[in-house]
């Protein structure tokens, strides 16, 4: 795809008379192009070497659900799915609340591959998109300076976006999320705008709604486009920079894109009725009004284009600030006259400050000259520079310097004058350290690829004396829910395993990450927060089958439920105010230990979490918290442990069956039967 | 509470067959009974009793209490349908069997029939107690009742009792009217009033109290009035039906032929209240009557007959269920008008009655409310006497597919014109505009 494009493009910002050089700058850019497109792809496998293809995470893993449920349903069937296993028993409306972008280009990926007699599993295709849109998003980053500066600079950039860490920490293997397919949409997009802007064609307007179409089907993140073109297209409008082709790079843009976008369910009406489109909106009516001032300007002769100003504005600011009164006219116009002298002084001023406007200032509508169309693709390439590394603009532009400074030496000899403004040591010493530099950046990012962003956070993995620790305690416990509890049990769980509990264990979920409804989160808070009977209350009314909890305090999990306790609090009383945080705090301290408050040491959680720790090491020492629990000895009277893994990180308990009788009062103590009686006695919940 | 009692409360039929080989879900009444004795002698002074059990087809196998050899199960399979204790002096059950053995015989779905007696054994106040039923602590207290005792020869201590406090309910005293008063001479026992799963059958009139008959009242006694229960009924979630008196007495030969006499009432009766009584009870125990099933619960769209797999919002539908009875020897429909289904999620959105045919079956039709989500039809059907009936079948409720809505709508037509004549008309202007130069 891209190698004509290099070609073609690379011919007129290189030498000129040398059309051999040219021809080898253009094989040469194209497989540069595509080692960045393998380096890409190739940086983000880390994490299928060290741990498995598998997907990551939570959200991914609903994405991957989504997936194999088009692939094997069809598009329509996606489009109006209403997932009961979710949110029971309320349901979701998957079809109408996901962006389906990245679920279409895996699925028609997997498709695609199928036809041609490939039979890869979704679950590969999925964990394989984020890498080859990494690589996609690199060319489009080539693309998109390349237009904006130059095919080396061009280059540059995407061999550093190929490698940005922060892109690698959303788009690793695996790592199956929007932001995988998004990125390269958002910076396609933006090249599209800048090639319209250049050319001014109608053509790749189109395309640039077409893309602008792909980004809002893929992310929320959309509206940084329709906020930044508008912002930009207005800058140049208050710069005096507005030409026709800034009219066909916007106007079309706008109507078509909002047009497409408001195709995309999860979007829809949103595309006219939310804040965040109605700056566009206003560009685009003050780009009409700019057009027709220019339109008004090109016809009528200077001076008489002053007096219809004067005129317009007075009669305007007569109409808004007069209004009824219908006061001096004769002052509404000279006030008309100021202001709008005014703001030609203004406007005039503002292009004198600008490097590469003064001299055209005088232009005219219409006629803008390649110096302001380099000025403007400067500041839009600055700006894009910053967009699309957003994490490390400084390290960017340092590269860009680099860049600058290494071109020129390697054609000393052409442009000689230009070079020796700097003496050859110093120039020699800054091209060594500036090379220094981009090793280590080089380092520091195949560091962060493999050590810091690969994690799959299902499969967790320690080091100690001892060797290499694999806990895979998550997948453990959702196969054990997958094969052996019934396929329309519920399951109850704080949100955050809710995706995962879909996903993998294939049962229907109270709440999800997809945490669209306040209230049934805060009913699953209240019952984790809740004693064990009124939680076997709330749960019991939801038909919760199976409760499961993870727990860090065996092997030192810090992100386990204890720690996010407090927010099952917080946000179960938030709802339900018979929940108070400080009945769980011991003087505003959360803590768990023997001076821990009774309402903690008797909810659910605590109960679920540390029931039967003290069997472990005897003295029931929590790892996380660094300390012994509070309570060890304790029974469960309606819920029952059904599995716990390997390392204790999960637990699965099921929920008692009311019993069959219900006792008569407890008699007084017989000597006789009162101790083979007793344990009974106090396990009874229905008495 | 109700979904998960499927299993247990609405399909036993499903159930019970893997518990107890001769239960069959098509026949729920107990065939092997089991009798444990404190003394053979009973079996001869309550043989009446233990002849009609026997006439009506019950196979009883007589053993003492504590006889080495008794078990309930073997290799896991329950050998009797029922149990009987008339034994209320047994300290110690000989053989396997216990107190957990017993109850979790009755929680595997089987009867049970407790008779206790003055002086009982803490191990049957233990059984009874466990089944809800608390007997009187003191263990020489009997019911004494200076009002309504039956009238004898001697003037006695009025402790034989002639009851006719009978629960109202033909399910479980048969609907033939018990003129006689029922003679009753033991303990009496109490029932805690937020038990909904035990039953007062006959309860002792106001002026009665539980005391020693022996020694002088020098306390208040603890159970006093009609909270007295002289015969009691069970029945479990699991639908096992357990019977509990605190005389053994009633069901002796003597107590049946007996005529009695209530005190302060004018009409002697020839014979007492006893036989019939304790035939009827036995009949509802033996699950010879008030064993509801419900099958063939169906669903679908007006119009259609295939059960969907989900509903739009909406949609109508007809719900249909089959009702049937236990007669003891046959299934016969049960005829009710309060048999209710609800479209349930979280709250019941539709709560209909259905209507029946007369010949078991049950049906309804309603609109499904516009609102989507996993709904469920739920059945629950709770009648005293009856065994309880709760049905429920998931059912997820989707909203409309892009397609299902209106493509035009009438009021819209305005709004449909003002676009299209827009675009014609800067179609036309920009054709004039670009050539009419």
């Amino acid at each position: 795809m891209a190698a004509p494009e290099t070609s073609t493009a690379a011919v007129p910002t290189l030498m000129t008379n040398n059309s051999l050089r040219n021809a080898f700058g253009g094989v040469l850019s194209f497989f540069i192009l595509l080692l960045i497109g393998v380096l890409a792809f190739s940086i983000r496998l880390f994490s299928v070497i060290k741990y498995e293809s598998v997907i990551h995470e939570f959200d991914p893993y609903f994405n991957y659900r989504v997936t194999q449920f088009l692939t094997k349903k069809g598009i329509y069937d996606f489009w109006n799915w209403f997932d009961d296993r979710t949110w029971y028993p309320l349901g979701r409306v998957i079809g109408g609340t996901v962006y389906p972008g990245l679920t279409l280009t895996a699925g028609t990926i997997w498709w695609f591959l199928n036809s041609l007699n490939i039979p890869l599993s979704v679950e590969t295709v999925c964990v394989f998109t984020a890498p080859i849109f990494s690589a996609f998003a690199s060319w489009a980053t080539y693309l998109l300076t390349k237009e904006v500066k130059g095919a080396g600079a061009g280059l540059t950039a995407a061999a550093l976006l190929a490698m940005v860490p922060s892109y690698i920490s959303r788009s690793v293997a695996g790592s199956y999320d929007n932001e995988a397919v998004a990125i390269f949409a958002l910076i396609f997009t933006f090249y599209l705008y800048i090639k319209t802007l250049n050319t001014g064609s109608l053509f790749y307007a189109t395309l640039n709604s077409i893309a602008y179409f792909y980004m809002v089907c893929s992310w929320g993140g959309y509206t940084f486009i329709i906020n930044l073109i508008p912002m930009h297209v207005l800058l140049c409008i208050v710069t005096g920079r507005y030409s026709s082709r800034l009219y066909i790079a916007y106007a079309p843009l706008v109507v078509l894109g909002t047009l497409l976008a408001a195709l995309v369910p999860v979007v829809g009406f949103n595309a006219v009725m939310t804040s965040e489109h109605f700056a566009s909106f206003l560009v685009f009516i003050v780009i009409h009004v700019v057009a027709f001032v220019y339109y008004i300007k090109g016809i009528l002769s200077p001076k008489m284009f002053k007096v219809a100003v004067t005129l317009v504005v007075s009669v305007g600011l007569c109409k808004l600030i007069c209004g009824p009164l219908y006061s001096d006219i004769s002052a509404c116009i000279t006030s008309g006259i100021a202001l709008s002298q005014a703001f030609d002084v203004f406007t005039r001023s503002i292009k004198y400050q600008l490097p590469g406007v003064s001299s055209t200032n005088e232009l005219d509508a219409g006629e803008t000259s390649s110096a302001t169309a380099e000025a403007q693709n400067d500041a839009v390439k600055t700006e894009k520079t910053e967009e699309t590394s957003k994490d490390r603009p400084s390290r960017k532009s340092k590269k860009k310097e680099k860049e600058q400074v290494e071109k020129p030496s390697t054609k000393a000899k052409a442009e000689k004058k230009r070079l020796l403004a700097l003496p050859l040591e110093a120039s020699v010493i800054a091209l060594l350290l500036l090379i220094m530099l981009g090793a280590f950046y080089v380092v520091h990012c195949v560091w962060a690829a493999a050590e810091a962003y690969s994690a799959p956070s299902i499969v967790l993995t320690s080091h100690s004396h001892d060797g290499l620790h694999v806990f895979d305690d998550f997948r453990e416990a959702y196969g054990w829910l997958r094969h052996n509890t019934d396929v329309d049990d519920k399951v109850a769980s704080w949100w955050d395993y809710g995706y995962q509990t879909t996903a993998m264990a294939n049962r229907t979920v109270i709440v999800d990450n997809n945490t669209w409804n306040n209230t049934h989160i805060a009913t699953v808070g209240t019952a984790m927060s809740s004693p064990e009977k009124a939680a076997w209350e709330i749960f019991h009314s939801l038909d919760v089958k199976y409760v499961l909890v993870v727990f860090g305090g065996l092997v030192g999990y810090p992100s386990d439920d204890i720690n996010k306790f407090l927010w099952m609090v917080r946000i179960g009383g938030g709802v339900f105010p018979h929940i108070k945080e400080p009945d769980y705090l011991r003087d505003g301290q959360y803590r768990i230990d023997s001076q821990a408050t009774s309402t903690m040491l008797n909810c659910l959680m605590y109960k679920l979490s540390y029931y039967r720790f003290v069997e472990t090491d005897g003295k029931g020492f929590d790892r996380v918290r660094r300390t012994e629990i509070g309570k060890k000895y304790f029974k469960l009277t309606h819920f029952e442990e059904v599995f716990t893994t390997h390392h204790w990180m999960v637990r699965i308990y099921k929920l008692k069956l009311p019993k069959n009788r219900i006792r008569g009062k407890t008699k007084k103590s017989k000597s006789k039967t009162s101790s083979k009686r007793s344990g009974i006695t106090k396990k009874n919940p229905w008495h | 509470m109700g979904k998960l009692w499927v299993i247990f409360v609405a399909l036993i039929s499903i159930l019970l067959p893997f518990l107890c080989n001769s239960f069959s879900p098509e026949t729920p009444t107990d065939r092997r009974v089991l009798v444990l004795l404190d003394d053979f002698a009973i079996k001869s002074s309550h043989s009446l009793y233990f002849n009609s059990l026997k006439s009506r087809g019950f196979e009883l196998d007589f053993k003492l209490a504590d006889d080495p050899n008794i078990a309930l199960q073997r290799y896991g399979q329950y050998l009797y349908d029922a149990l009987i204790l008339f034994c209320p002096s047994v300290e110690r059950f000989g053989g396997s069997v216990d107190l957990a053995g017993i109850l979790s015989f009755v929680d595997s779905g089987h009867d049970l029939i407790i008779a206790a007696d003055a002086n009982a054994s803490d191990l049957i106040r233990e059984v009874a107690t466990e089944c809800g039923v608390d007997f009187d602590e003191d263990p020489s207290a009997m019911v004494i009742d200076h009002t309504s005792y039956a009238v004898s020869e001697t003037e006695g201590d009025h402790t034989l009792i002639a009851g006719d406090g009978f629960i109202k309910s033909d399910v479980i005293l048969g609907s033939k009217k018990i003129n006689a008063p029922v003679l009753f001479k033991g303990i009496g026992h109490s029932l805690n009033p937020a038990n909904n799963l035990v039953l007062k059958v006959l309860s002792a009139s106001p002026a009665a109290y539980s005391a020693n008959p022996k020694s002088k009242l020098s306390t208040p006694p603890s159970l006093t009035g009609s909270a007295i229960s002289l015969v009691s009924v069970v029945q479990a979630r699991n639908n096992a039906r357990i019977l509990i008196t605190g005389s053994i007495s009633m069901f002796s030969n003597r107590f049946f032929r007996s005529g009695v006499q209530k005190a302060g009432s004018p009409t002697k009766h020839e014979k007492s209240g006893n036989e019939q009584f304790s035939t009827e009870i036995s009949k509802w125990v033996f699950h010879e009557r008030g064993h509801l099933k419900a099958v063939n619960v169906k669903h679908h769209k007006v119009g259609e007959t295939e059960e969907p797999a989900l509903y739009r919002i909406n949609d109508d539908l007809e719900y249909s269920v089959e009702i049937y009875e236990w007669s003891g020897t046959s299934w016969e429909p049960y005829v009710a008008d309060d048999v209710q289904v609800q479209f349930y999620m979280m709250s019941p959105y539709v709560l209909k009655t259905l209507s029946n045919n007369k010949k078991g079956l049950y049906s309804t039709s309603f609109k499904v409310p516009d609102v989507y989500g996993v709904f469920q039809f739920k059945v629950e059907y709770q009648k005293l006497g009856y065994t309880s009936l709760s049905l429920s079948k998931q059912i997820p409720v989707r909203p409309y597919r892009h397609n299902e809505y209106e493509r035009f709508i009438p009021a819209a037509y305005p709004y449909y014109g003002a676009a299209f004549s827009m675009m014609a008309g800067f179609f036309i202007f920009s054709f004039v505009h670009l050539y009419s130069k």
